[in-house]
């Protein structure tokens, strides 16, 4: 299996929260390949150095979503589609998370929008 | 849940102290707590008074549902590691192992044996002529390899480098996870723990003041900091726990933000940021000195 993503927890949110996006995280990329098994809960535990109890919050968090199954017996394992539904998921939040803080730190700046968007045209051919 | 230890009402006065003062709480089976407070908050006492060797004043206190005082079954199931251990004068680590397998009926000796290499202690050197870190991971090892069901570790790592403090850390994860048990952890150094605690008692002058699952002490609090003048007009009457300034710039630490409410404190051009648990405690454990002397 690839590397996970070593995570280093911050202060702001939930443990749970974060490791259930640093394993979404890991499903986009293909670390974590549909159909394929899953680290249990106590290897995330003593991976990202946090509580299992803490850990297995996470994991289920993504079992209630369907992102993972459980094969009763054998573990967590990651469900069909699921990259793709992460995918969408994280294209719903692009706005809010990434072009919404780049316009309000633009417009403290004095950069018009239509700056900005010259701007990354020009970092895109870079 | 099963509670382990129920406290209700205890309080344990010395002369006009009150070391522990009205306290009220459980603890879950199988849950890692983190007892956090400054120097004299009444940790020690505490932790003393659950494994019978304090008398309470008043009050009740049940471990395993009974009374610890003199109690050698509920003794047997628990585990107490202290800041300053003494030992007998001729003791080696190996003696202190060999008799914590005659106290301890859940005593792992291949475990300790594993833990006494990566810890790098001397098993035939006498305990006196040890380091003070050295003697602190003898204790460390007794607490991880006795598997007690209820496992106090009272500032187990004075003198303690940070390897082998990372080594505790991951060592009690693991075989926690294998073999589940109730540990409470008594600590000054909270950002080196605080991931590692599913539950967070906070005493001060004798009294539990915060007593919560930790994940939900994390974004309970946040920083504000911004032009005074804007910081003010955005707090407007919330509850401010703490508040710094220089000049025209004012850091606030209030309660926690919706999302909307963090939308507007963004668009205000104010800047928020986390506080962590330890900075959480210092807030809380400094901002009752400031109530009481004004």
């Amino acid at each position: 299996m690839n590397q996970l993503t070593e995570c280093d927890v911050d202060e702001s949110r939930p443990i749970f929260l974060q490791i259930a996006e640093q394993i979404e995280g890991d499903i986009i990329s293909g670390v974590l390949a549909e159909e394929t098994q899953v680290p249990s809960t106590n290897e995330f535990a003593a991976f990202y150095r946090i509580n299992p109890a803490t850990a297995g919050k996470g994991v289920n968090l993504l079992v209630d979503e369907g992102i993972l199954y459980k094969k009763r017996g054998i573990g967590m394992f990651v469900a069909e589609g699921a990259q793709a539904r992460l995918v969408a998921k994280r294209r719903e939040q692009f706005t809010t998370q990434y072009v919404r803080p780049l316009l309000d730190e633009a417009a403290k700046l004095g950069i018009s929008t239509a700056q900005v968007a010259d701007l990354i045209r020009k970092e895109d051919r870079a | 849940m099963t509670a382990v230890v129920e406290v209700t009402g205890l309080t344990r006065r010395f002369g006009e102290l009150k070391a522990v003062d009205d306290v009220t709480f459980n603890v879950e089976q199988n849950q890692i707590y983190g007892l956090l407070g400054r120097n004299g908050a009444g940790k020690t006492t505490l932790m003393q008074l659950l494994t019978g060797q304090q008398f309470a004043t008043e009050g009740s206190i049940r471990v395993f549902g009974e009374n610890p005082v003199e109690n050698a079954p509920v003794l047997q199931n628990t585990c107490f590691i202290k800041e300053s251990q003494k030992y007998p004068d001729d003791f080696q680590p190996r003696h202190v192992f060999k008799s914590a397998a005659w106290f301890f009926p859940n005593w792992d000796a291949d475990f300790a044996a594993q833990l006494a290499t990566e810890f790098r202690v001397p098993l035939t050197r006498k305990m006196k002529k040890l380091s003070r870190g050295q003697v602190s991971a003898v204790g460390v090892i007794v607490g991880l390899a006795s598997r007690a069901p209820l496992t106090f570790f009272d500032e187990p790592y004075l003198g303690l480098d940070a390897v082998a403090r990372q080594l505790f850390y991951d060592r009690l994860l693991e075989d926690f996870a294998e073999h589940p048990r109730s540990i409470i952890l008594s600590t000054h150094l909270i950002d080196e723990v605080s991931n590692l605690l599913e539950h967070v008692l906070v005493i001060d002058e004798g009294r539990i003041i915060i007593d919560s699952p930790a994940d939900d002490l994390r974004g309970s609090v946040t920083n504000v900091v911004g032009a005074a003048s804007a910081v003010d007009a955005f707090v407007g009457t919330r509850d401010v726990l703490h508040r710094d300034g220089i000049g025209g710039l004012a850091s606030v630490t209030v309660g926690a933000l919706t999302p909307a409410e963090q939308a507007d404190a963004r668009s205000a051009g104010l800047e928020l940021s986390p506080v962590s648990l330890q900075q959480l405690v210092i807030r809380m454990t400094t901002e009752n000195e400031t109530e009481k002397s004004a």
